[in-house]
């Protein structure tokens, strides 16, 4: 069974007190993380009582028990989804060989940089979403939001525990220095780019929880298929809390479209500017906040061509999303991957090995996963009865990594030339005024059952209570 | 055949497609793979679902959670919700009519396990114990040993009930009054898929069928007609009923985390069953007639109202005639004794209503599990019941409901 001995200072399922050695490092982290999160966590509601999701253990009826607590006082801990006995490796030159339960010294530096890849990004969208509950639509959305920062709080807690197990002093190391980057930092910057830009407006914040929280997922998927068990047990359980996180960014932007929809229909106005007068966010202005989300994420996958991608496969450290259900060789020597590539200033395909294409086998997974939400927006529209549909930007938009940067390249995928670009990318990302006025539309309505009028009420509470429901207490 | 065809309702577990956010959740939670998807949409197949709930709680968006009544015979296919965008409406229900003929009980062919449709409590009485769920699922079973089979009805009576004793050896398998397992019969459908699970409440009380043992016994009746009388061979009670001592049988559960009694010391148990449907009456009488023997009795009272065609079908009436009244306050009702006027437990009810109604005013869980028939006679019976002593009734039923109080199982 794995049920959280909650009698340990830090809650775990790992039996951390039979390794003293690990528990006092950890034990000495803990007011470390405490610390950080006094600082860098939501602004102002240390005091708040939040109705939150506690994993209580690992099994379907033990990791969503609800209840107040005060943010401080969640119970982080060290949770791993059950071992699978006698697990093997799926992929790469390891294949069928048994899982490892320890760090072989040839993969040590390429596993430690994976993990802490990771990990730097859990503390980094805390961060950039400190200021957020200041401006809430409502009671019900603090909530989501809370859930979603202590929980992005307890998946570094994971990814530290695999460095102070299997690391020793470099994970020791490696532990302090998530604590001491901060998003946006001029000299101490996050890792990746995406977890150093701003999410000023919740309209980003669903974005960003949409898009970005869903190359954590993949990211995660592709984890959890790993030869090295803890971290793939590790991102298993990680992946259960990842879905919430979706689901927030998912049902916000359909409410966010649904207001919409409603006032369009209402008053039989489609200009922008006047149905900004009635105080909704305009499509376009959803269609250039997606487009910038979506261009800055797909960036997250890496260089198209990576031979580090082809290491981590072929060496068990990282597979591909739903690895055990595709039916190929799973080592990939001599298959190929069609890529887009640039050739005089023209997109054409290329075809390359896989193993050197993993990162763009994993983005075309991702793009196929999101473009389906983005489908799933239109049918709020399409019921609504209007015209307006979203879409996903082609993939060498906006690009800022791989063999597309530099590139100009307009949302339908044409390549362009800088004047054709300055002309259009107002109207294709976000510009300053769109987030003058969103930033105008936000409020701070947190009465229960109060809902700001950008935005429709959800269809269903959260976890079967209404939606006026008092989510937060204030005290 | 003359008898009026009956229709079999099922609560069918849906998911809105509307909130539903496709992120795999609820298909990699569900223990017997009753969960599929295509690039559109997340749906519940209806011939595989055990109404478990193991998947509501990880669910991040609440779309999980929707339960119709549909005729069990219309039930959505797996084709239907995969073309949805939205749910269907609710659909209508008809006024259930007089007691059906008894039918068969679709155990064989009702996996949604519980088709109840009237109200009944979300969670259990406040004092139960703790269950444990999910335990070992379709894809990792526990294996249990067949302990011994015997029949329980008249060698010449019509029906064939066994009594079917499992043990887990050393396996943890802890189960409480009121859970279920599940059982998968071995083998492939005419269409070459496996045999899909079904489900059997427990007929033993939590410390064993043997006192100390790691066994549980079940109450498995043959069926060999289907809802309209057509003679057919039930999988899977045929190859339950068949079993011998020492086979192999694979089990998945524990299941059921309301169904359960209350552990309380002064609470009653009133207790309303037909055939089959005695087992979690069986495995609630046998905790409190061991905690009393042990000398720790609980001091609440127990009714019970049992349903069968003839004494000869009725399962563990030997036994049950010689509990001693003052533990157990017993009413029989046989529907097809030659000679006599039909009788079904709403009569019963009826007949014993001051009594009744005492237990109603006190500090009572009221447990309902037999054929489906039952329920509109039984609650009749009830709201006529409290009419007569001056209760409100829909006030009280409410009552009982939010507190955990009544519980409904019917097929």
């Amino acid at each position: 069974m794995s049920t959280i001995n909650y009698s340990d200072k830090i809650p775990n399922n790992v039996n951390l007190s039979e390794d003293r050695t690990l528990q006092r490092a950890l034990e000495q982290w803990q007011p470390n993380y405490l610390n950080w999160w006094q600082d860098m966590g939501p602004d102002g509601s240390h005091g708040y009582d939040v109705y939150l999701r506690t994993a209580t253990s690992t099994t379907p009826d033990g990791w969503a028990q609800f209840g107040h607590v005060k943010m401080p006082d969640y119970r982080w801990g060290i949770f791993l989804a059950q071992a699978e006995a006698d697990r093997r490796v799926g992929f790469g030159d390891h294949q069928g060989e048994a899982a490892w339960q320890d760090v072989p010294g040839e993969h040590r530096a390429n596993l430690r940089r994976i993990i802490v890849t990771q990990g730097d990004t859990e503390p980094a969208s805390v961060e950039q979403q400190r200021h957020l509950g200041k401006t809430a639509p409502s009671m019900y959305d603090l909530r989501n939001l809370f859930q979603v920062n202590v929980e992005e709080g307890r998946h570094l807690w994971a990814m530290v525990y695999l460095l102070h197990k299997h690391f020793g002093r470099d994970g020791r190391e490696e532990a302090e220095a998530l604590l001491e980057r901060r998003s946006g930092d001029r000299d101490n910057p996050r890792i990746l780019g995406a977890f150093n830009e701003e999410t000023p407006d919740w309209l980003a914040f669903y974005m960003f929880t949409y898009f970005t929280d869903r190359d954590g997922k993949f990211q995660l998927c592709a984890l959890a298929e790993s030869a090295f068990d803890p971290l793939s047990r590790t991102t298993r359980f990680m992946l259960t809390e990842e879905a919430h996180h979706m689901f927030v960014g998912e049902s916000g932007v359909s409410r966010v479209i649904q207001r919409t929809c409603e006032v369009m229909k209402q008053t039989g106005l489609e200009d922008p500017a006047e149905l900004r007068r009635h105080g909704v966010i305009d499509l376009p202005t959803v269609q250039r906040y997606l487009n910038f989300h979506y261009s800055v994420t797909i960036d997250l996958f890496g260089a198209d061509q990576s031979s580090n991608a082809a290491i981590f496969y072929s060496s068990g450290l990282k597979g591909r999303y739903e690895e055990g259900k595709r039916d190929d060789d799973h080592v990939l020597k001599g298959s190929h991957y069609k890529i887009l590539d640039v050739k005089d200033g023209q997109l054409v395909d290329k075809e390359v090995p896989m193993l050197n294409a993993l990162n763009e086998v994993l983005r075309d997974d991702y793009i196929r996963d999101s473009s389906a939400g983005v489908n799933r927006w239109n049918k709020v529209i399409e019921k609504a009865g209007l015209a307006f549909r979203l879409g996903v930007p082609h993939k060498a938009f906006n690009r800022h990594i791989g063999s597309f940067s530099g590139l100009r390249v307009s949302p339908d995928g044409r390549v362009i030339g800088e004047a054709e670009w300055q002309a259009n990318v107002n109207r294709w990302l976000a510009t300053e005024e769109d987030r003058a006025y969103v930033a105008s539309l936000m409020g701070h309505v947190v009465e229960p059952g109060r809902y700001a009028n950008w935005i429709a009420p959800p269809a269903i509470g959260i976890n079967k209570q209404p939606v006026n429901f008092e989510y937060v207490r204030f005290n | 055949m003359n008898a009026p065809e009956t229709i079999v309702f099922i609560q069918q577990h849906l998911i809105d497609p509307e909130v539903c956010i496709r992120c795999n959740t609820c298909e990699e939670t569900c223990p017997v793979d009753a969960i599929t998807h295509d690039s559109r949409n997340y749906v519940v197949d209806p011939a595989i679902c055990n109404g478990c709930n193991a998947c509501v709680s990880p669910c991040p968006t609440g779309s999980i959670d929707h339960w119709h009544p549909v005729p069990k015979a219309a039930a959505y296919s797996v084709e239907e919700q995969l073309s949805w965008d939205e749910l269907p409406p609710r659909q209508e229900m008809p006024v259930l009519g007089e007691m059906a003929e008894a039918a068969p009980p679709a155990a064989d062919e009702a996996p949604q396990a519980n088709a109840a449709l009237s109200p009944t409590s979300p969670k259990p009485p406040w004092s139960a114990a703790h269950p444990y769920l999910n335990l070992h699922t379709l894809k990792k079973p526990a294996l249990a040993t067949v302990a011994g089979n015997f029949r329980l009805t008249a060698p010449d009576a019509e029906c064939d009930i066994h009594h079917l004793v499992l043990d887990f050896g050393t396996q943890f398998f802890p189960l409480l009054e009121g859970q279920a397992i599940g059982i998968a019969p071995p083998g492939v459908d005419a269409n070459g898929r496996p045999h899909y699970l079904r489900m059997y409440s427990v007929a033993s009380p939590r410390t064993g069928e043997r006192e100390g043992y790691n066994n549980v016994s079940l109450t498995v009746k043959r069926v060999t007609a289907d809802h309209e009388g057509r003679p057919v061979a039930g999988v899977a009670s045929s190859y339950l009923c068949d079993l011998r001592k020492g086979d192999a049988v694979q089990v998945s559960g524990p299941f059921g985390d309301r169904f359960l009694m209350p552990n309380h010391p002064g609470s009653n148990l009133l207790m309303i069953c037909t055939g089959t449907g005695s087992a979690p009456m069986r495995a609630m009488t046998e905790h409190r007639r061991r905690l009393k023997e042990a000398g720790r009795p609980v001091d609440g009272r127990l009714m019970l109202f049992f349903g069968a065609r003839r004494p000869q079908e009725l399962p563990y009436f030997g036994p049950l005639t010689k509990l001693p009244p003052e533990f157990i306050d017993t009413s029989l009702a046989f529907s097809r004794v030659p000679e006599q006027p039909r009788r079904y437990v709403q009569d019963r009810l009826r007949e014993r209503g001051d009594d009744v109604a005492e237990l109603l005013r006190g500090d009572t869980c009221i447990y309902l599990c037999g054929l489906k028939g039952m329920e509109t006679g039984v609650l009749d019976a009830l709201a006529e019941i409290c009419a007569k002593a001056g209760l409100d009734w829909p006030l009280l039923h409410q009552r009982l409901v939010d507190e955990g109080r009544f519980h409904v199982e019917t097929y």
